[in-house]
């Protein structure tokens, strides 16, 4: 996130797009319903009529996969009605005219036969964002799980520049990170960029690894995980070793991930259960939960914050760091270290826009990066003043079509999504008894249309079937997701939905595209 | 940066600037004088039901006891917290309180962080000249989470309140009236079959034993517990927790106001989502597959037989053959050891963690 949770409640305006934070994030949901109680108008563009939906000023139920059209849209009317922050373009961006030129065609009419929004609606949503004083833009996977989601974050960027809202309170451009340490895995361990997002074709960058790490680095672009699948399957990659994720649960299209793990030589898998992925393994080695080790977590506004031990590790695991320490030695390159906190130190000294953080200044409240020396507060919200680019760059993004659409055989539109109850594969949610109470089985949300059409009722077990595989789940009938749309969450292994979800990523950040592909029902 | 206006008044004889706007309580809070409260909860809206705020303000040559939490600091404001007349007040007050409610501190969960608990001891309320049995008592409710005693309510309507104001579930209200009052689902429903999330924000915030989590119940005394506090490691909203530790098991997990960035505040699979830590299902002991099943090694084994084999693979068909899965689930610096691990002592860049999918 540019900005901070802290900021929420101040601000006047919030477009929500493509997340659901009272159930996938709901302490942030918290902070935006202080928001609304404080009389922030919120605009909503969400295939389903989630909680925020229906406190909104604006809703846009839009067709999942048509964010592109929403957006340009939106731009749009902005430049054409005049919107526009003159002064924040002509001083902090680059680019300006191609996007004008661009977006001089995609009109609300046009947009509207793409998203099923009213063109009047786009709009009002523009006008609304454009002319409030403190407007930001929050989202989260529904905008980035797509073959387009890099195309979606910068036309969300593109707003941002053309209003001027960003680099300020309660403004910016805010993806909510989904899991507990996704930035700091990000900030980390990345295959083409060395920690903190440091470049390799700096030298001077690559020579401080070196020398503190007293190796010499292999130059070669590594693989993302996709890729790393796609080696399997051409049987040139040989050894994995998958440290607290559960791929087959993760990745989509399983029948393939299966396919590539089984063609390993070497399969090692880390984790505190017995993950679908494990049974997989030649070799499994038990780690502990959060409670059992320490460390530090960063959250989506950039905070690091300290995760301290509460209890012994269970049974004879140990915690992940301490294991990969020990393989490191037995391999011959010697790791050791007495506790988490010198792996800190180590990673601020070579990290800059870590380097003022160590765990004493984190002991009370944790810091915001950037923070780049010992006496730097941390950073509340980015881009005040200057990006880190310098200017903010306009991106010309035309619309990109999905992967797979629905069509003849695959009529209805799948998108996938997470609960309030359960977490990611379920393995830790779905072994807490305060919480199965209350939900434990998989759903998929059908339109009350379309369920007519299809002759079923509430309740009902049905089967849904994608050009990849089928699931049983029970249908939850209602008007709260569009018509022609079915949702389901992704938490339950015995219905696993990534056996329906589609291989197709996007093109920079190989994000698969969990949003969008066909699918039917059938009675059972 | 808007400039809020200043007024002076005087508390306990000592005088204090304070921002216009700021309740009395926060004016003497904001000086150090501890004024006690029940009802009150800095994340909700005053609402001035218990009466124990009250304090002596002065009006010319008489004085009324006012709510101190409700009433707006203002301008030459002359109080006083300690007086006899408040003191007899809050003594009054809390001897109606606990009218109705049970005295069973030696069995009762909350024992130990009990606000009306506390007060009861500092103003040396032992008896009650009202007292009638309470009635109610433990909510019929096959729900995991949440256990609400009725008798123990002190009907401070703070469980009411965070529900509405913070959590706007709208989950739990106000029944009845006069001393039948109690709060809780409509119809006596049971959780699951109403818009409660089970988020727990009522037992976070109730000041007595009335809400509180059922799974730790009869488990622990309060201070047996070590409270150890972490990081939530679910949502990437990252909020400040405390676990609960007796022995080697987390009994319960709480917050505390003014932590940051989540104000005291968790949602249900932060308050409630800790069992599977403590589950049978839990891998303690490293495991190789031998002839297709698992077989228990010990660390020195399995480890010995992973180096040896990667070892291998990366002579035989060199180290980009090799790759790492790290995880958002994992530390920042386990992160870092998994990426320092490829490409240090495998020699790889083909490291990645799950943020991309």
């Amino acid at each position: 996130m540019t900005n901070s949770i802290s900021e929420i409640k101040d601000c006047k305006l919030i477009f929500l797009i493509g997340g659901n934070p009272t159930e996938a994030h709901p302490i942030v949901g918290l902070e935006m319903k202080k928001a609304l109680r404080k009389g922030c108008t919120f605009i909503v563009a969400d295939p389903r009529r989630i909680w925020f939906a229906q406190h909104a000023k604006l809703y846009l139920p839009l067709k999942p996969g048509s964010d592109n059209w929403l957006l340009n849209a939106m731009a749009h009317v902005i430049l054409a009605e005049g919107l526009e922050n003159k002064e924040f373009i002509k001083t902090r961006t680059e680019d300006f005219e191609n996007f004008r030129e661009f977006v001089k065609d995609i009109t609300p009419e046009k947009a509207a036969e793409f998203t099923g929004v009213p063109a009047e609606d786009i709009r009002q949503a523009a006008r609304l964002y454009a002319k409030s004083e403190k407007s930001a833009i929050y989202y989260t996977l529904g905008i980035t799980e797509h073959t387009c989601g890099t195309d979606n974050v910068r036309c969300i960027a593109n707003l941002a520049l053309l209003t001027g809202h960003v680099g300020k309170s309660s403004t910016g451009v805010n993806p909510i990170r989904g899991q507990n340490n996704v930035q700091g895995a990000t900030d980390m361990c990345l295959p083409d960029k060395l920690p903190g997002y440091q470049l390799f074709s700096d030298e001077k960058v690559v020579e401080k690894f070196e020398k503190n790490w007293g190796v010499t680095l292999n130059k070669k672009p590594g693989n993302t995980a996709p890729t790393m699948f796609e080696r399997m399957s051409t049987g040139e990659f040989k050894a994995l070793y998958v440290i607290g994720e559960d791929p087959i649960m993760s990745e989509p299209n399983q029948d393939y991930t299966i396919k590539g793990l089984e063609s390993l030589e070497l399969l090692v898998v880390q984790d505190i259960f017995m993950s679908e992925t494990a049974h997989y393994a030649h070799v499994i080695l038990p780690a502990t939960s959060f409670a059992e080790k320490d460390g530090t977590f960063t959250n989506t506004e950039r905070r690091v914050q300290r995760v301290r031990k509460g209890i012994n590790p269970i049974g004879n695991a140990k915690p992940d760091w301490q294991i990969t320490c020990e393989l490191s030695t037995r391999m011959g390159y010697k790791m050791e270290y007495p506790s988490p906190k010198e792996v800190w130190d180590e990673i601020a000294s070579l990290v800059p826009m870590l380097a003022g953080i160590n765990y004493g200044r984190i002991e009370q409240n944790g810091i915001q990066w950037p923070c780049p020396d010992i006496k730097h507060p941390g950073t509340k919200f980015m881009h005040e003043g200057k990006f880190p680019r310098g200017l903010g760059k306009f991106f010309v993004l035309p619309y990109r079509a999905p992967a797979e659409s629905p069509d003849k055989d695959y009529p209805l539109l799948l998108t996938t999504g997470r609960t309030l109850y359960h977490y990611g594969a379920g393995t830790m949610t779905r072994r807490s008894a305060g919480i199965i109470h209350k939900t434990n089985d998989c759903f998929v949300e059908v339109h009350q249309a379309d369920a007519g059409e299809l002759g079923i009722f509430d309740g009902e077990l049905v089967k849904v079937v994608s050009r990849r595989g089928e699931i049983t789940a029970r249908a939850e009938v209602s008007d709260k997701v569009k018509k022609g749309v079915i949702w389901i969450p992704m938490h339950f292994a015995e219905a696993a939905v990534n056996k329906l979800t589609m291989d197709a990523y996007d093109n920079i950040t190989q994000t698969a595209e969990y949003k969008v592909c066909g699918a039917k029902i059938e009675k059972l | 940066m808007v400039m809020v206006p200043k007024i002076k008044l005087n508390i306990n004889g000592k005088t204090v600037e304070v921002n216009k706007g700021k309740t009395i309580l926060q004016a003497a809070n904001s000086m150090g004088i501890q004024i006690p409260t029940l009802c009150h909860d800095s994340r909700l809206e005053p609402f001035a039901a218990c009466r124990v705020c009250m304090v002596e303000v002065e009006r010319g040559k008489s004085s009324a006891l006012i709510t101190s939490c409700s009433t707006e600091a203002t301008e030459g404001m002359v109080i006083r917290t300690d007086s006899e007349k408040v003191l007899k007040s809050r003594k009054m007050v809390l001897e109606l309180i606990l009218s109705d409610h049970p005295k069973d501190c030696m069995t009762c969960d909350k024992c130990g962080t009990c606000t009306l608990q506390d007060l009861a001891y500092e103003y040396q309320v032992r008896d009650s000249r009202f007292f009638e049995k309470p009635d109610g008592g433990v909510t019929a409710d096959e729900n995991k989470a949440i256990q609400q005693d009725t008798s123990k309510c002190i009907l401070c309507g703070r469980c009411v309140r965070i529900c509405a104001e913070v959590q706007q579930d709208y989950a739990i209200d106000f029944k009845h009236r006069g001393f039948s009052t109690e709060t809780g689902l409509p119809f006596g429903k049971p959780r699951r079959e109403t818009t409660c999330v089970l988020c727990g924000q009522c037992v976070s915030t109730c000041p007595v034993g009335s809400l509180v989590e059922k799974r730790a119940v009869g488990k622990a005394r309060d201070w047996e517990l070590k409270q150890v506090k972490t990081t939530c490691a679910y949502c990437g909203v990252g909020c400040t927790m405390f676990l609960n530790v007796k022995g080697n098991e987390i009994v319960k997990v709480t917050s505390k106001t003014g932590s940051v960035p989540n104000d005291g505040n968790l949602c249900v699979k932060g308050r409630f989502g800790y069992d599977f830590v403590h589950h049978p299902d839990r891998l303690t002991q490293p495991l190789i597959k031998k002839n297709g099943r698992f077989e228990e090694a010990t660390w020195d084994e399995a480890l010995g037989f992973i180096a040896g084999k990667l070892n291998d693979i990366k002579s035989r068909y060199g180290p980009d053959t090799i790759g790492v899965f790290s995880s958002s689930r994992c530390t920042n610096e386990e992160n870092y050891l998994a990426m320092k691990f490829a490409r240090a002592a495998i020699g790889t860049n083909n490291v990645d963690q799950c943020a991309r999918t």
